[in-house]
């Protein structure tokens, strides 16, 4: 069993975060989290509650109007909901982006590419355009592009969630082993409960708008986790647990 | 990770395409089946200009006379004003003299409308650039392209003839101000129409705007760029004809020789004229279809080739 939470520390700290829109809606109330290195927390709420509001702070593309988020921003991992690859550029040329806007040198930026593209398993594409990819396989290229500046923090708006069952899961087992990997703080917002329960060391439960953090709950599975835990009772349980939580969280 | 469970519904995909006519890289079609489809591609086109050519002779043959009146014989009517097919041919290609003045005609505007096109293409792009980097620009000269579109050429055209002369260049600011309005339009459309989601990426990764026009909103708004030039296209021939058409003095381009042919009652001619204006037309046309194609084609959706198939 290996313990990936082994640092001390913070990686990721929401304190008491408000966030109103100059129209005066309310978007998120109070929410205080921690993230430490080598912990996944994923965030499950009703939709519109905020969750990507979360994200979009944490990466300060948005300030917060109350309270405080505390993160280095220099290695932050963002992926999106949409894969966002410019088709314009090829899978290596999309993956070579972020390196690329950071001025990395060119072979730096090459050497760096290879080995992520490697990582996801897509060198036999690396000069595919993204309109002749599945919707899986430009989503493994956004994770590359991510990965290219190895980020100590990785944000996740529901990545998966317009890919059918299977791939999800396929995904989801992938996103595992480069956690395991590369010992990264993840937040990882879903709407599904079970992908939640399978990534996670915890899984946060918000409300409805305004997004308040309502339950935490600690998802005790070892890692490496493979897809047979998908099948246990105690799975299914902590399931039940988060559902029963979000089901609250709509009333 | 390794990647042959993966790879195995990554490669089922692909095969599904190719199952539905996508070829797949390294696949090429045969040179036979690339030659019929062509040869398809030919064949309604055709069809419809043999329709075209029929309908033509129809009207000169039996519809003109009646719509004349019985009065004027139907040889005269034909002489001044729809000529067989034949004899347009005959009169405006076969006869080595007249068929020198129309291809000088037409190699005039060729020139201007290439011409006029290069700059309406400069100044549109610098122009759209310019809006989309800062709203003022884009409230202060949005509303006189909107005026360079609406305004009726003919009443610009002795202005400009005072200021200009009556060469050359009088006709390309023609050719500009004709084709300027959709090159404008169409590219800010483009700058304007960037991915949400890449914006908010290139946000987090640079704050240079300069790098964000130049990888992000350039390239992304190629396509639309080039809806924009192959509209202009057509529109950098009108000018050029209708640059010479009110620009009566200086050298002959096909609009003066409509005029003349018009007034000298020489249909046969006339017509050989507008028809070679609009072989013009088309052949400016395709030749920015096929630099789109050439420069965008392989990542845009719209412009495939699979898609034209």
């Amino acid at each position: 069993m290996i313990r990936v939470n082994d640092s001390n520390g913070v990686a990721l700290r929401f304190e008491g975060v408000g966030l109103t829109y100059p129209d005066g809606t309310e978007a998120l109330r109070d929410v205080s989290l921690d993230v430490a290195p080598g912990e996944f927390v994923s965030v499950v709420g009703p939709s519109g509650c905020g969750k990507s509001t979360l994200l979009k702070l944490a990466s300060g593309l948005i300030p917060e109007t109350v309270g405080k988020v505390v993160v280095d921003r220099a290695r932050l991992g963002y992926v999106f909901q949409d894969a966002t690859l410019a088709p314009w550029r090829t899978v290596r040329k999309n993956v070579e982006l972020l390196p690329e806007l950071h001025g990395i040198e060119k072979a730096e930026r090459r050497r760096i590419a290879t080995e992520v593209i490697d990582l996801v398993g897509l060198d036999a594409f690396e000069n595919h355009y993204p309109k002749r990819l599945s919707g899986g396989m430009k989503m493994r290229v956004s994770l590359a592009r991510s990965l290219t500046l190895d980020p100590t923090v990785f944000l996740f708006d529901e990545p998966f969630s317009a890919l059918d069952e299977i791939t999800r899961q396929r995904l989801n087992a992938e996103l595992l082993s480069l956690f395991l990997a590369k010992g990264f703080a993840g937040l990882f917002i879903t709407h599904n409960v079970f992908e939640s329960v399978f990534l996670s060391t915890r899984v946060l439960v918000m409300s409805e708008r305004p997004g308040r953090i309502l339950a935490e709950i600690e998802v005790p599975f070892p890692f490496p986790r493979d897809d047979e835990l998908r099948f246990q009772a105690e799975f299914a349980a902590k399931g039940d647990e988060v559902s029963r939580a979000l089901q609250e969280a709509y009333s | 990770m390794t990647a042959d469970p993966y790879d195995a519904v990554d490669v089922a995909l692909l095969v599904k395409d190719q199952e539905q006519g996508i070829p797949l890289e390294g696949s090429e079609p045969t040179s036979s089946s690339r030659f019929r489809r062509r040869l398809k591609k030919l064949v309604a086109p055709a069809i419809v200009f043999v329709i075209f050519i029929g309908i033509w002779y129809l009207l000169s043959w039996k519809y003109l006379p009646v719509l004349m009146g019985r009065d004027s014989p139907p040889q005269f009517m034909r002489s001044i004003l729809l000529p067989y097919p034949h004899d347009v041919v005959r009169v405006a290609y076969l006869d080595s003299g007249n068929l020198l003045e129309i291809l000088s005609g037409l190699w005039l505007d060729t020139r201007l409308a290439f011409t006029g096109l290069a700059i309406a293409i400069s100044i549109g792009i610098a122009t759209a650039i310019a809006m989309s980097q800062a709203r003022w620009v884009e409230r202060s000269f949005y509303p006189y392209a909107v005026f360079l579109q609406t305004v009726p050429i003919l009443a610009l055209v002795p202005v400009i003839g005072l200021f200009l002369g009556w060469g050359f260049t009088a006709r390309v600011v023609v050719v500009v101000i004709i084709s300027l309005f959709p090159i404008i339009t169409n590219t800010l459309f483009g700058l304007k129409s960037v991915d949400p989601g890449l914006d908010d990426l290139f946000a987090l990764h640079t704050s240079s705007r300069r790098v964000r026009l130049w990888k992000l909103q350039l390239p992304g708004s190629l396509p639309a760029m080039f809806v924009g030039f192959q509209i202009a296209a057509g529109l950098s021939v009108i000018g050029a004809i209708v640059g010479d058409f009110f620009f009566a003095r200086g050298a002959k381009g096909l609009g003066n020789l409509i005029g003349i042919y018009a007034n000298r009652l020489q249909p046969e001619r006339l017509w050989g004229t507008v028809f070679f204006s609009t072989l013009l037309g088309l052949f400016v046309f395709t030749i920015f279809g096929s630099l789109r194609t050439r420069l965008v084609g392989h990542w845009h959706e719209s412009a495939g080739p699979e898609k034209q198939a």
